[in-house]
């Protein structure tokens, strides 16, 4: 019963230990931005501009890099008059499509917005442009998850 | 007057820009993101080589 008792008393002055216990590093630089805000915001960023994502985190080069492969895969893709798909609830490839669109964010908004990328393709180099516009946005939800693995601490 | 690339020369094009997005996203130190685009890039262009070779010899 004693015994019992001891061992409360400690597990006990444990708890009450525990929680105040602090990291002395964090506690001289707090992050400008909370982990939690981060995880929201450097994924929706990166998801509007292609790269962004890592810029606001610091990650300057692979940032600009991130940047300058996929925006420049789309501007290629909308070059050679490749296709940008609409919404749409018919072939399970067009709605394939769309959602690989939709991944290049601001990008498919803007060419949206400006009526640009062919409804039916043209020639076969078209072809070509409609893959590279569906990859771009891909390669930027890949891109995407990778600034949300940053904020949440998971990779350097 | 649309871009008009090969067929080769837009392979080659989009075997850069993948490779530098999966070597940046999917590894963490910089020698290893170098390492795993050149091994992407090389995966890439050999498999386009082999496939543009087996093509050919299915045609012949």
């Amino acid at each position: 019963m004693m015994r019992q008792g001891a061992t409360l008393a400690r597990s006990e002055r444990n708890m009450a230990t525990t929680p105040t216990r602090k990291d002395p590093v964090a506690a001289k630089n707090p992050p400008a931005t909370s982990p939690s805000t981060m995880s929201v915001v450097a994924p929706a960023v990166g998801w509007l501009i292609p790269g962004a994502g890592h810029l606001i985190q610091k990650r300057w080069i692979r940032g600009l890099l991130l940047m300058a492969s996929i925006v420049i895969m789309f501007v290629l893709g909308l070059l050679m008059d490749g296709r940008i798909y609409r919404p749409n609830g018919g072939d399970i490839l067009d709605i394939l499509g769309f959602i690989g669109d939709l991944g290049a964010g601001g990008m498919y908004i803007v060419s949206r917005a400006m009526d640009l990328g062919h409804t039916i393709v043209p020639h076969t180099t078209a072809d070509y442009g409609t893959k590279y516009l569906i990859v771009a946005g891909l390669l930027n939800f890949i891109s995407v998850a990778d600034a949300y693995h940053i904020a949440i601490g998971k990779k350097s | 007057m649309p871009l008009s690339l090969s067929h080769f020369n837009a392979a080659l094009l989009f075997s850069i820009f993948a490779s530098v997005v999966f070597g940046i996203t999917v590894r963490d130190t910089s020698r290893e993101q170098i390492r795993y685009g050149l091994y992407c890039f090389a995966m890439f262009m050999g498999g386009l080589i082999v496939a543009g070779w087996v093509m050919w010899a299915l045609r012949h």
